[in-house]
């Protein structure tokens, strides 16, 4: 059997170095493990495997991370 | 994406908060909420009292007060009052909210006045260095309570609910969904609206407990939520520890601005 995961190829994820406290709550929600932490700021490390879930967005406190699903829009 | 910035003054970014707080969460919930109804931004009126989850009105883009200490409810009813048409929202936290505004916070609900309540609690004062709170759990550390406090908590919910609030949820910051969901069913409800929001405070509440930084928190919430229905069937030891969340109560019954109303209606109509 095989599983084929839809991959998300028009997704774009922003992150405001300017409002990112480090608090590491969108490494944490990622289910996909799509960011990582890096000199106490959130960073994208695997944009490939991000599915659009917006989790980071909704639970991200200072507003800092933007995913931008172009598929919808 | 979510366009929150129609609703924001970005100008007073980034938040005062402290890293991992949870109350940017039930802010960014409480937008996206006002976003769904489809309210105009005019016909929304924040009033907040004291603390850091009162800080909130600095941040939004609609009509605001921020107030003092205890008494958002008492100027959110006077902004009731006198002008019926808008949707008045409190932001206060369980210090502002019950211990020195208990009296107000218990006879808003009792009247069942039009206010949207969203209580943060985070079992503590977290603004002035973490003083016990009326919501701080027997045992947990506090700058006042350096052996642990050894008080019975309020149920915030369970309060508004037996002093009349029509609607009463709680949720947390771990499920941004389901907080914004109640939100705007507070919203809609005419009558006293509570939504309990349990926020994390990593500062004043967790160092001191030794409970890790806000994320860890967070996990925390997730843990240790129960929703109602589930709840229900359980018995009170095996809810030690539990944060019970869903809707308590949603029914309608008679709202203190509305009653008025038929008061100055009959007055105008015998002139
Ligand atoms: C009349 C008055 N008394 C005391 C204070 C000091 N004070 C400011 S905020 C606060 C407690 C806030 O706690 P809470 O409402 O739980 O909000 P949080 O900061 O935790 O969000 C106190 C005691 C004040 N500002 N005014
Ligand atoms: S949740 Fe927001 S503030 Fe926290 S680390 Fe991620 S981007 Fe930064
Ligand atoms: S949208 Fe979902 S999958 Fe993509 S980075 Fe955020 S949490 Fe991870
Ligand atoms: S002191 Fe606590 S409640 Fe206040 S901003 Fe910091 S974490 Fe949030």
């Amino acid at each position: 059997m095989t599983l084929t995961v839809k991959e998300k190829k028009d997704v774009e994820i922003e992150i405001s170095e300017a409002w990112c406290k480090g608090c590491v709550i969108c490494v944490d929600y990622c289910p996909h493990d799509v960011l990582i932490m890096e000199r106490g700021k959130a960073k994208v490390a695997n944009l490939a495997a991000c599915t659009a879930c917006m989790l980071c967005e909704l639970h991200c406190p200072d507003f800092a991370i933007v995913v931008r699903d172009k598929s919808k829009e | 994406m979510f366009n929150y910035d129609q609703y924001l003054r970005i100008t007073k970014f980034p938040l005062i908060w402290c890293p991992g707080c949870g109350d940017g969460i039930v802010l960014k919930s409480l937008v996206r909420a006002i976003d769904k109804l489809g309210l105009e931004k005019d016909s929304v009126c924040m009033v907040s009292g004291i603390g850091c989850a009162s800080r909130l009105t600095g941040y939004v883009d609609f009509n605001t007060l921020h107030t003092t200490h205890g008494r958002a409810m008492t100027f959110a009813t006077g902004v009731k009052m006198a002008k019926p048409d808008l949707h008045v929202i409190v932001i206060t936290g369980d210090g502002d909210a019950t211990a020195i505004g208990g009296n107000h916070y218990i006879h808003a609900a009792r009247r069942n006045i039009d206010l949207t309540v969203i209580l943060f609690n985070n079992h503590i004062y977290g603004m002035t260095g973490g003083q016990v709170s009326p919501t701080t759990p027997k045992g947990m550390l506090a700058s006042t309570a350096p052996y642990g406090s050894m008080d019975h908590t309020f149920n915030i919910s369970g309060l508004a609910q037996a002093a009349g609030a029509s609607f009463v949820a709680r949720a947390s910051v771990h499920n941004g969904v389901q907080l914004e969901n109640y939100i705007a069913k507070a919203i809609q409800n005419k009558g006293f609206s509570l939504v309990e929001a349990m926020s994390p405070c990593p500062t004043a509440y967790g160092r001191r407990n030794r409970l890790g930084a806000g994320v860890d928190m967070i996990e925390d919430l997730k843990r240790d939520a129960v929703p109602y229905s589930k709840a229900k069937k359980m018995t009170p030891e095996e809810l030690e520890g539990k944060v019970v969340t869903g809707i308590f109560i949603n029914e309608e019954h008679p709202e203190c601005r509305s009653e008025y109303q038929k008061i100055i209606d009959r007055f105008q109509k015998e002139k």
